[in-house]
């Protein structure tokens, strides 16, 4: 039986007092493209954070890849996209391709010296991404959709096995984000990547999710995209005005032909 | 007198040798420093480092070892800011402000308690590069190579959690322990750099060299080499310059360090309006 890449069980988490999360649970197996969904406010970024190991929670368990959270070190296996950087400085001086090969250390034992395969991997995810004639621009000089593609290259360029990305399309324009998923479909489709997507563009879950999970605090409904706009049981628990807004948030410019299927 | 003969000198060439190592070492963790908004540290610890230098006069330490004798005291603060920041939901620059003042008020009711000092503190105060002597010299060597093989072992550790520090975690890098090396290398250096510009004007070699390669430089690694070399530039002409002119070499070091941030920042902004780029 193969092993599940993630496997939340019973997490809770409180902050000044309040729950955060309450007893989530779920679990993402191998090729899985999940895309989490919840107002705001409701405890996702907790717990990506939680998933990732960079806050503790406080209640129950998670498991990577088979190793509880605490002890697992194998973090090359895992990229991540978070939603908002320090990279928005624009005074920072790092050009694209030392940003993109900063995604190398995480498999790399210390001092994490740099090697011909790594030159070679970035090179690789510059042509793929491309973001190769950009190579030598500074981060802070690119706009918002190339800093996110230089963003999401640091985050593949090893080659994870498990891709976490935190509401990564919030900056872009409806065109480089259509192109930022379709690429997000092909990892997922051609490499077997597993994806875990956060966001509030329910158009895109509904175009490429596999599973989809909405948090509220809690695990309110985890299924597919289709089954949760056709839930009797969903449209009791929202109503039917706000299941049909969340089953039909799209842009203006995808309504019609790109719409949700 | 000539500059050829000037280099003559043996005090003249302990104190270039000397500025040189520390001027490299306050740039390479300056641009750090400065990009984590953590510049005023040096600063702080420089001001930590005045109750260390105290103490140590007033135990009577050796001359050569009394900068040496602050570091536990300068170690344990930087130590102490960084627990603050981390623990005690203080922010940086307040952690920063308590132990610099805690800092100098030591040093104060030590001084006072020995019935005053002699020139000794006052050449930390100001730094007197052209006074060090042949064991500060060793010294200084010693913690430059310590100093200066960290940085390249942590490099890119260090580089990860300068970009962004979240992320440096999601890849494994224990952040807080870097952080924790970041903080001591610069504890180490604010004590060495203590005779070259004095307690009073550390900070800005630490902050100069590292905006004025920002200014310019292209790429994280370019930066600190654009720093160490403006950084050792000044100093070896703020010390020519202060020995000709008969100034003190810290301010001389300091002002060279500014007139070089104009220059830069200048040529950055010529060149974006040549680019028709927003300043």
């Amino acid at each position: 039986m193969p092993v599940d890449v993630l496997q939340v069980t019973g997490v809770g988490f409180r902050y000044n007092a309040a729950d955060v999360l309450s007893d989530i649970s779920f679990h993402v197996r191998s090729g899985d493209y999940l895309g989490i969904v919840g107002p705001n406010g409701s405890g996702k970024s907790t717990l990506i954070k939680a998933v990732l190991g960079l806050v503790q929670p406080m209640r129950g368990s998670i498991t990577l890849f088979g190793t509880p959270s605490p002890q697992f070190t194998s973090w090359r296996k895992i990229g991540y996209l978070p939603q908002r950087l320090k990279f928005a400085d624009p005074h920072f001086p790092g050009t694209v391709e030392e940003i993109v090969r900063l995604g190398l250390l995480a498999g790399k034992k210390f001092p994490r010296t740099r090697t011909r395969r790594d030159d070679e991997a970035v090179e690789k995810i510059l042509l793929l991404m491309g973001i190769a004639p950009i190579r030598k621009r500074l981060i802070g000089e690119l706009s918002g959709g190339q800093q996110q593609r230089v963003l999401l290259a640091r985050a593949v360029v090893g080659g994870p096995d498990l891709l976490i990305l935190d509401e990564p399309t919030t900056a872009l324009d409806p065109e480089t984000r259509d192109n930022f998923y379709a690429f997000l479909h092909e990892l997922n489709r051609t490499h077997n990547t597993t994806v875990i997507l956060v966001t509030h563009d329910t158009w895109s879950i509904g175009k490429y999710a596999t599973r989809f999970l909405y948090v509220d605090k809690r695990v309110v409904f985890d299924g597919t995209f289709d089954d949760f706009c056709q839930s009797g049981e969903m449209t009791a628990f929202f109503g039917l005005y706000a299941q049909h807004q969340i089953c039909h948030r799209h842009d203006p410019e995808r309504r019609g032909s790109n719409g949700p299927r | 007198m000539d500059l050829g003969e000037l280099i003559r000198y043996g005090f003249m060439q302990r104190a270039l040798i000397a500025g040189t190592l520390i001027a490299t070492l306050c740039a390479i963790l300056g641009v750090f420093l400065v990009l984590r908004r953590f510049s005023l540290i040096g600063d702080g610890l420089a001001h930590v480092a005045f109750g260390g230098v105290a103490v140590a006069l007033l135990l009577r330490v050796e001359p050569a070892y009394t900068a040496v004798a602050a570091i536990p005291v300068v170690l344990l603060s930087s130590l102490g800011i960084l627990k603050l920041t981390e623990k005690a939901r203080i922010y940086g620059d307040a952690a920063i402000g308590i132990v610099s003042s805690f800092g100098i008020a030591c040093g104060i009711l030590l001084t006072s308690v020995a019935g005053g000092f002699n020139v000794d503190l006052f050449s930390f105060l100001f730094g007197n590069i052209l006074s060090i002597s042949r064991d500060e010299l060793l010294i200084a060597a010693a913690l430059f190579c310590i100093v200066v093989v960290t940085v390249v072992f942590f490099y890119n550790d260090l580089f990860a959690i300068t970009f962004d520090e979240e992320l440096a975690k999601s890849s494994g890098i224990r952040a807080g322990r870097i952080n924790g090396v970041l903080v001591v290398l610069t504890a180490l250096t604010v004590v060495l750099a203590m005779k070259l510009v004095g307690i009073m004007l550390i900070s800005a070699l630490l902050i100069v060299p590292a905006v004025t390669a920002l200014q310019v430089a292209r790429g994280f690694r370019t930066t600190i080499l654009a720093a160490a070399g403006c950084a050792v530039f000044s100093v070896v002409a703020g010390i020519f310059f202060s020995f000709v002119m008969n100034l003190p070499a810290g301010g001389a070091i300091v002002m060279i360090n500014i007139l070089l941030f104009v220059v830069a920042y200048a040529f950055r902004k010529t060149q974006m309006r040549g680019r028709g780029a927003l300043p």
